[in-house]
């Protein structure tokens, strides 16, 4: 496929000029999606692994410290766990005890 | 540019319903209005990373980013678990999806069409039955195609009794039915192209599925496979581990056969170093690179077959405004091709659009990786890793200490494979 030139047509309608900066920090945080794959998107599953929305803040991050630090048994949250700071893990308890 | 797709709107005229009625879709729950407009990215490709980027550029935007989704197959037809399909452990039809969801969860205008040519000039698309649109940012997930002719002989008629199974769909059947129609006693030879190749550990869980269905049905019959890598390229000792305690008499493997020729006639492959084996029913897996598509657009630049992208952003360092996704990217250190990960770089890309769109600065996104193996009919392993963005290498590496497989294969983690395919799935397309 070569490419091609493209007639003009009328106005262009990318108007990559339109996006100017806004000033607001993103509303999410981005990588809290990492854990959608397997537990639901937005954590709320429902089969065999573990749905997050709406568990406890402090149950989450407690439980994901001790897999961090290899406490407690666990087919694979002991080595996914390790990944992350703790800083990070605090988000992801926070924002998962927030879903609905 | 409306924030509001014109295709919903038909589609809710179709069903008598005004948009004033209409239930809230997703992208607009919570009581947030869509921003203003933002602009309009096109994707190219609606598997796991191109469905799962225009999903998530709709959601993370709030509807301000419009999205058009250029597919050209009506369904989609999932590569993870189609090895259950081989070894008899999971329907066909278990892995068809629609796109429906797409259109109307979040908005997103779905074209099923192909594209014929890609201006990165004046950033717009053409296709061949659905006009032109134009872009802002262009979002490429195009896959992988073959290199056929890098194995001599596999030409189009061969092709047709020949068969690779590696792109789930109508192979993934028709390769089901030659293991039917084997004889008991008969071969199954599996060849792998060298690594990088979509899956690493796919060729050694289809070992797996179709040793327990000669086990159960064909005890005399055997795989062979015939790897062109140095050894198992996943899951290693797992995968021998399992070939010799329960499949012993059926699986043999050989490392370091680089298959360069088929002869369609005979059924026989022949390597580099002209070794050559016959197999009743051949499975051959030819070299691989990214889609046709980036070719065209003129993001492959590494070794002829893969594109390089730029770690924060994913944007192609060949060209400007084009990103490129899953398994078509020149991949980081110990990052697979995989459905998860294209699933993670959807994500990924989606995030630094919706940054960039706002004027905002792109902070690149951790990634994370889980790949099951099925080993039998409800056994699992797996191979898991994060990566974060170092930098100074200006790479996602994999956190030093995390990640790691299974200890051994589990009916636990069997459940879980069949809960993260059911899962992923429904993030990708719903």
């Amino acid at each position: 496929m070569k490419r091609i030139a493209f007639a003009l047509l009328g106005v262009a309608a990318a108007l990559p000029a339109g996006a100017a900066p806004q000033g607001d920090a993103p509303t999410t945080p981005y990588f809290v999606a990492n854990c959608f794959n397997c537990h639901g998107t937005e954590g709320k599953g429902n089969t065999a692994i573990p749905s997050l929305a709406g568990r406890d803040r402090a149950f989450l991050e407690e439980s994901l410290k001790v897999y961090k630090a290899g406490g407690k048994p666990a087919t694979i949250m002991h080595q996914l766990a390790k990944g992350y700071t703790d800083e990070e893990i605090a988000v992801l308890a926070d924002y998962f005890s927030r879903q609905k | 540019m409306s924030a509001f797709n014109p295709d919903r709107r038909r589609l809710l005229q179709a069903f008598g319903v005004s948009a004033a009625c209409a239930a809230v879709p997703a992208w607009a729950a919570g009581g947030k209005k869509a921003g203003r407009p933002l602009g309009r990215v096109v994707v190219i490709g609606a598997g796991f990373g191109g469905a799962t980027a225009a999903k998530y550029l709709r959601k993370w935007s709030n509807g301000a980013i419009e999205v058009v989704l250029i597919e050209r197959n009506r369904q989609f037809i999932s590569c993870p678990t189609s090895n259950e399909v081989l070894g008899g452990n999971r329907a066909y039809e278990s892995l068809v999806h629609g796109y429906d969801q797409l259109r109307k969860n979040w908005g997103i205008n779905l074209v099923h069409a192909s594209v014929t040519a890609v201006d990165t000039e004046r950033r717009r698309v053409r296709t061949d039955s659905a006009g032109e649109f134009a872009y802002d940012r262009l979002v490429l997930a195009p896959g992988f195609d073959f290199n056929f002719a890098e194995v001599a002989g596999y030409d189009a008629k061969a092709q047709e009794t020949i068969l690779h199974a590696w792109k789930a769909g109508p192979q993934t059947q028709a390769l089901r039915r030659q293991l039917v129609d084997l004889p008991d006693g008969g071969t199954y030879v599996l060849t792998i192209p060298r690594a990088p190749y979509r899956c690493p550990p796919g060729p050694y869980e289809r070992a797996c599925q179709i040793a327990f269905y000669f086990k159960h049905h064909k005890p005399k019959s055997k795989v062979i496979v015939l790897d062109a890598n140095d050894k198992v390229q996943s899951k290693e000792k797992l995968f021998r581990g399992v070939w010799e305690s329960d499949y012993q008499d059926i699986v043999e493997y050989r490392p370091n056969w680089n298959v360069v020729s088929v002869d369609a006639a005979t059924n026989t492959v022949t390597t580099d170093v002209g070794d050559k084996e016959r197999g009743d029913v051949l499975n051959l897996l030819p070299p691989q690179r990214a889609g046709d598509i980036a070719r065209a657009v003129g993001v492959v630049n590494v070794n002829g077959r893969w594109a390089e992208v730029d770690w924060t952003s994913l944007e192609s360092t060949a060209v400007g405004n084009v990103h490129v996704v899953g398994d078509a990217v020149q991949a980081a250190p110990q990052m697979p091709k995989s459905g998860h990960m294209a699933n993670q770089h959807g994500k990924a890309v989606a995030a630094a659009i919706v940054e960039i769109l706002s004027g905002r600065e792109v902070r690149p996104i951790l990634l994370a990786n889980t790949c099951y193996s099925l080993v039998d009919d409800q056994r699992a392993i797996h191979v898991d890793s994060v990566h974060r963005y170092h930098p100074e290498k200006k790479l996602p590496l994999a956190v030093e200490g995390s990640g790691g497989v299974s200890r051994e294969p589990s009916a636990e983690e069997g459940r879980f494979a069949r809960a993260w395919a059911e899962t992923i799935w429904k993030d990708t397309l719903a």
